[in-house]
C-alpha cells in the first residue's frame, strides 16, 4: 500500500487529537465500590451472591452514563471473621482506591470495618450485621447502618407477641454476644409490654445441633411463647425439632430471614413469627426490584440483608451525583453526611431518611409464615401482620449513647 | 410431680431418651472412624463429609431420581462408599508408610474441598428432607413425646453395629482383616490380597459415615456444615473408647450421648465441653483409651 503525502500528514495531525479523547475518558473519575460479603460461609444465603447482584443492580439501575462519572465493583469474602474482613478492606481502601464498602458482614465483622473506615476516612454502610451498637456506643462520622438491628427485630416480634397475647416467654439463646444481646433486647419489650421472661437457656455456639432437649425444658416451663435468639442453622433446626416433637408451644424467630423458610418448607415452618425490613411480594415496587434482580440471578427470592445493599448503594451514588466524584472521593466522612443530608427513595424500603447517628429509618413489618394451603406461588411465603412505622421501629437517638448526637 | 435431684422426672427421662439417640450417631460415626483406624492406621478426618456426603446423595436421590428414603437408605451408602473406595486408591493409598501426620492432613484438605464444593452449589442454608411417611408422628410415653423416626434411628444404629461387630469379630474375612493389621506381610504370604482388602474397609468405613447421613437427612436440615459439626466430638468419642476399638466405640458413643443429655439438664452451656472435659479425664487415667490396648 502506497500511503501519500497529505494522508500521512492528516494522520499525524489528528493523533493528538485522538490521545486527548482517550485522556478525557481516563479521566471520567471512577466510584470504585467494594462489596464485603459472605461468600462461603453459614450466612451465604442471607447476604452473599444475591447481595452482590444487588448492588450491581442498584449501579445499572442508577445509570451512570450521564452522571460523569464511572461506577467499578469490586467483591470480597469475610469469612465471618473480623480480622480478615478488615484487613481486607484496609487494602481495598489503601491500595485499591475503594470508595465505600457495602453489606459488610455479620456483626464481629461490622464492628471491625467501622473501625478501618474511620481510620482512613472512607465510607462504610452496613447491611447484613445485626448489632445497634453500629449507631450506638461503636457509631462513627463514616459509617451508616442501613437494613435492621437487633432493637428493631425485637421490638417488632417482641412486642407484637406479647399484644397477641404470648406474655410468657422462654429464650434459646446461642451463647455469643449477638443472642445475649437479642433474648436481653426482646426480654426488655416483653416485660414492657406487660409480659414475664420465665428463663432461657444458652446454647453452645457454633457446634449444637441437637435442639430438642432445650425445646423440652422450654415446654416444661410452661411458657407461651419460645423465643429463638439464634440464627442460620441454630434456628432451621430448633423449628424442625420442635416440629418433630410435638412442641405446641408458638416459636418466635427472632432473627430469621426468607432464605431460612425456603429451605426449611412451608410445612415445617407455618404458622411462625418473624420481622424483616423487606419483602419482595410487599409492594408494587418490592417486587419490580425482585423481577429486577430475578433476572440477573433466578431462582431466589431476596430477603431484607440481600435487598439492602441495593437501597444502600443506590443512595450513595445519589449522593455522589450531588455533590460531584472529585468531591465524593475526597472524604468519607463527607459523603457520608452528604448522604444523612438528602431523604432515601428507592423500590427497596420507599422513602426514608438517615439519622445523625447513621441509622437508615423504615419501616419494620411483622409477617407470619403462610399455611402450605395459602401459598399461590413460588417463594410465596408471608402473611403481613403488623407494620412499626419508621419513627418507632429503631431505638430512640437519645438511648443510643452514640457519641455523634450531641444532646 | 416426682422430682429427681430437683428436676421434675420427666424431663430427666426425656433427656436420657434424647441422650441415647444422640449416642446411636455417635455410636455410628465413631465406629467408621475406629475401623479405618484400627485398619489402616490413617485418622480420616474427611468422615464427617463424607457424612455429610451421604444426607446429600439421598438428597440428591429424592429430588433428581425420585429414589425414596428406604432405598437411599441402601444406595447412598453403597455410591459414597464406591467414592471413598475412589479417594482411597488415588490418595490415601499413597500415605501408608508415613506418619499419621499426613493421612490427617490430606483427608481434612478433602473433607473441606468437599464441603466447599457443596456448599457452592447448594447454598449454606440447608435443604429439607422430609421424614418417610411410614416413620410420621410420635408415641406418648408418657414422661415425654418420643418421635417414631428418632426410635428408629436408635433401632438402625444398634442393629447396624452390631452387624458390623459381628463381621469383625465373628467372621474369617473379620479373623483375616484383624491379623492382617497387625502383620500385613505374612497375612499376604498366604495368598490374601491385602490392599484390596484395606481399601474394601475404607469402603466399608465411609459406608457407615454416609448410613448415619442418610439416617440424619430428616432431622437436620441437610447442609454442607452437618459434618463438621459432628466431627470432633466423634474425634473426642474414638479417642475415649480407644483408638481403633470397635466396642469401645460403639458403648462410647451411646454412653456419652447420655452424658450429653444430662449436662443438657444441669449446665447446658456445658453441654459442648463435657466430652472433652471427659475426654481430658480419660487420658489421664487411662491414656490408651477405656476400651483401647496400649501398644
Amino acid at each position: 500500500m502506497r500511503l501519500s503525502r497529505r494522508a500521512l500528514l492528516g494522520t499525524a495531525a489528528a493523533l493528538p487529537a485522538a490521545a486527548a479523547i482517550r485522556q478525557a475518558r481516563a479521566q471520567r473519575p471512577v466510584i470504585k465500590i467494594g462489596v464485603l460479603t459472605d461468600l462461603s460461609g453459614v450466612y451465604q444465603d442471607i447476604v452473599g451472591p444475591l447481595a452482590v447482584e444487588s448492588t450491581r443492580l442498584a449501579v445499572s439501575d442508577f445509570g451512570v452514563a450521564d452522571k460523569g462519572f464511572d461506577v467499578e465493583v469490586l467483591i470480597g469474602d469475610h469469612q465471618n471473621r473480623p480480622d480478615v474482613g478488615s484487613n481486607l478492606v484496609r487494602q481495598w481502601y489503601d491500595r485499591d482506591g475503594v470508595d465505600i464498602v457495602v453489606e459488610g458482614g455479620s456483626s464481629a465483622v461490622a464492628l471491625a470495618v467501622a473501625g478501618v473506615a474511620k481510620d482512613k476516612n472512607k465510607a462504610y454502610i452496613n447491611s447484613g450485621g445485626a448489632t445497634s451498637d453500629l449507631t450506638g456506643a461503636a457509631c462513627n462520622a463514616n459509617t451508616l447502618h442501613w437494613t435492621y438491628d437487633t432493637y428493631m427485630l425485637a421490638k417488632s416480634t417482641g412486642a407484637a407477641m406479647v399484644k397477641a397475647g404470648g406474655d410468657r416467654w422462654f429464650f434459646i439463646t446461642a451463647d455469643y454476644a449477638f443472642g445475649h444481646a437479642l433474648s436481653r433486647d426482646v426480654g426488655n419489650f416483653v416485660t414492657q409490654a406487660g409480659g414475664r421472661v420465665l428463663g432461657g437457656v444458652r446454647t453452645p455456639f457454633p457446634g449444637t445441633t441437637d435442639f430438642s432437649s432445650y425445646l423440652l425444658q422450654a415446654q416444661a416451663s410452661g411458657a407461651k411463647v419460645i423465643g429463638l435468639a439464634n440464627a442460620g442453622a441454630d434456628t432451621t433446626n430448633c423449628i424442625k425439632q420442635a416440629k418433630e416433637f410435638g412442641i405446641k408451644t408458638p416459636l418466635a424467630g427472632l432473627l430469621m430471614f426468607i432464605s431460612d423458610i425456603h429451605s426449611l418448607g412451608l410445612e415445617t415452618c407455618q404458622g411462625l413469627f418473624l420481622t424483616e425490613s423487606f419483602y419482595w411480594d410487599l409492594n408494587d415496587r418490592t417486587r419490580a426490584f425482585s423481577e429486577r434482580l430475578w433476572r440477573r440471578m433466578p431462582n431466589r427470592r431476596p430477603g431484607m440483608a440481600n435487598a439492602g445493599p441495593y437501597s444502600s448503594t443506590l443512595h450513595f451514588l445519589k449522593a455522589v451525583h450531588a455533590m460531584g466524584p472529585a468531591e465524593a472521593k475526597k472524604s468519607g466522612a463527607a459523603i457520608i453526611a452528604q448522604m444523612k443530608r438528602m431523604p432515601t427513595d428507592d423500590d427497596v424500603h420507599g422513602q426514608g431518611i438517615i439519622r445523625e447517628d447513621g441509622r437508615k429509618l423504615h419501616p419494620a413489618y411483622l409477617f407470619q409464615v403462610k399455611k402450605p394451603s395459602e401459598s399461590k406461588r413460588p417463594w410465596d411465603y408471608y402473611n403481613l401482620i403488623g407494620t412499626t412505622p419508621a419513627d418507632e421501629a429503631f431505638r430512640p437517638m437519645k438511648d443510643g449513647n452514640c457519641p455523634l448526637v450531641k444532646t | 410431680m416426682m422430682m429427681i435431684l430437683g428436676i421434675p422426672a420427666p424431663l430427666l427421662f426425656g433427656q436420657l431418651m434424647l441422650g441415647v439417640v444422640n449416642g446411636a450417631f455417635y455410636a455410628l460415626l465413631s465406629l467408621g472412624l475406629a475401623i479405618i483406624f484400627g485398619m489402616l492406621n490413617i485418622v480420616n478426618f474427611a468422615h464427617g463429609a463424607l457424612f455429610m456426603l451421604g444426607a446429600f446423595t439421598s438428597w440428591g436421590l429424592l429430588n433428581y431420581a425420585g429414589i425414596g428414603y428406604w432405598w437411599a437408605l441402601l444406595l447412598a451408602p453403597l455410591i459414597v462408599g464406591a467414592f471413598g473406595v475412589v479417594l482411597e486408591r488415588l490418595f490415601i493409598s499413597k500415605l501408608y508408610k508415613l506418619d499419621h501426620l499426613y493421612g490427617l492432613l490430606l483427608t481434612f484438605g478433602i473433607a473441606l474441598i468437599l464441603e466447599g464444593l457443596v456448599r457452592n452449589y447448594y447454598g449454606s442454608s440447608g435443604l429439607p428432607y422430609r421424614i418417610p411417611a411410614e416413620l410420621q408422628g410420635a408415641q406418648d410415653l408418657g414422661f415425654m413425646i418420643m418421635p417414631n423416626y428418632r426410635g428408629w434411628v436408635v433401632l438402625a444404629a444398634l442393629v447396624m453395629c452390631l452387624i458390623t461387630w459381628i463381621v469383625i469379630e465373628k467372621t474369617s474375612i473379620g479373623a483375616k482383616l484383624r491379623a492382617a493389621t497387625e502383620n500385613a506381610p505374612l497375612v499376604q504370604s498366604f495368598g490374601i490380597n491385602v490392599p484390596r482388602m484395606i481399601t474394601l474397609t475404607y469402603g466399608a468405613g465411609v459406608a457407615l459415615a454416609a448410613f448415619a447421613g442418610v439416617l440424619a437427612a430428616p432431622i437436620y436440615s441437610v447442609n454442607p456444615g452437618m459434618g463438621a459439626n459432628f466431627i470432633i466430638v466423634v474425634f473426642a468419642v474414638v479417642v475415649i473408647g480407644g483408638m481403633g476399638s470397635i466396642l469401645g466405640s460403639i458403648i462410647t458413643g451411646f454412653g456419652l450421648g447420655i452424658v450429653e443429655g444430662l449436662t443438657r439438664v444441669f449446665y447446658p452451656e456445658g453441654s459442648a465441653t463435657v466430652i472433652f472435659v471427659v475426654m481430658v479425664i480419660v487420658l489421664l487415667a487411662r491414656p490408651a483409651g477405656l476400651f483401647g490396648r496400649a501398644h
